[in-house]
């Protein structure tokens, strides 16, 4: 099976290219970071993250035949030959297949992703009926592999305004939870032009999310919110 | 001077808000008028012009023009913002496009209700 697979090491390389690899796979029953860690064996001068190799760390998000997607959770009979891989676009590429996520979690810690509860502490937790729990699902899944923020055309024009789907997708879920007491703060700081309105609703962040989760859905809900807040 | 980003404008859905309505009344003006002119039993400069002697009708079509002023002037104002990073220059087509579109206005209500 054939890879072709972006390479630039900034020390020795003027400019980065591709590489093809060839491997020799019986069967195509496993996955891309399976074939990944094949080629780093014959090459280790490929570099690229991975942890978890089962779709939960986020660490191995690149851009698999232009679609950005986990390698781990990839099926190589899912994949069309020469299977093309690059870093994940639209942030700095610091060696090979491994980028700079400086400004996704920049933008992901400016939304405040914890929960702002003043009540004091009870004995034991913060309960939730079941039905505001429910509220989280489709949103607490999140794992910040930054595949739908990087396939965002408005988080490339403008990476230090927009927050980007997934830190909006994150914004919603804590003003969704009934635990939360910031929400009017919440809306105030993402009632911009830049931070929250660059989203256009194309939805490439929901076509990329490996997770199935909807960005576009999330950011609807805090503009309806927005809107009931302002008519 | 420090270079800083700044956002927090404390604005936007308003303006998100409009965009929707005025899409939303311009949709329905358009097939309106579709449908007055089809419903037309000929079709010549004569009954266009009877047309246009309907208040209803006019003041319909300057509700659609100043719903397609406010469309596009947000629309571009998308644009600019995703495009053009240099702010003076982003001010400077911003008013470029508000004068454009207001001359376009100011035209179409001459044409509406001029002799």
């Amino acid at each position: 099976m054939r890879f072709s697979i972006y390479r630039y090491d900034p020390d020795t390389d003027s400019s980065p290219y591709m590489k093809d690899y060839d491997l020799d796979i019986g069967s195509k029953d496993m996955m891309l970071l399976d074939a990944l860690i094949m080629i780093k064996a014959r090459d280790d001068t490929l570099s690229l993250r991975r942890s978890c190799r089962e779709g939960v760390c986020g660490s191995d998000a690149m851009n698999i035949n232009g679609k950005n997607g986990l390698a781990c959770i990839t099926p190589l009979s899912s994949l069309k030959e020469p299977v093309e891989l690059r870093p994940l676009p639209g942030l700095p590429v610091i060696r090979d297949l491994i980028v700079d996520m400086e400004p996704f979690f920049r933008q992901y810690h400016s939304i405040r992703p914890y929960l702002v509860n003043n009540d004091p502490p009870p004995e034991t937790e913060r309960l939730q009926s079941p039905e505001e729990r429910a509220v989280l699902d489709g949103l607490y899944e999140c794992i910040l592999c930054a595949c739908c923020t990087t396939a965002c055309p408005s988080f490339w024009w403008n990476p230090e305004k927009f927050v980007g789907p997934a830190g909006l997708l994150q914004a919603w879920r804590f003003i969704a939870d009934s635990r939360d007491q910031a929400t009017s703060q919440r809306l105030d700081d993402l009632e911009d032009p830049y931070r929250l309105f660059r989203c256009h609703s194309i939805m490439n962040c929901v076509d990329a999310c490996p997770k199935g989760l909807n960005p576009t859905a999330a950011i609807g809900e805090i503009k309806r919110m927005m809107v009931r807040r302002t008519v | 001077m420090v270079k800083r980003n700044v956002v927090g404008a404390h604005y936007g859905i308003t303006g998100w808000l409009m965009q929707r309505i005025t899409a939303a009344i311009m949709a329905l003006f358009s097939f309106i008028f579709l449908i007055t002119v089809l419903s037309l039993p000929h079709m010549d400069f004569k009954a266009w012009k009877a047309l246009f002697s309907h208040g209803w009708l006019k003041t319909g079509m300057a509700l659609f023009f100043l719903s397609l002023f406010l469309h596009a002037w947000i629309g571009m104002r998308d644009i600019l913002m995703d495009y053009v990073h240099p702010t003076g220059m982003r001010l400077a087509l911003q008013v470029f496009v508000i004068l454009s579109l207001a001359a376009g206005m100011i035209r179409a209500m001459t044409i509406l209700w001029g002799r």
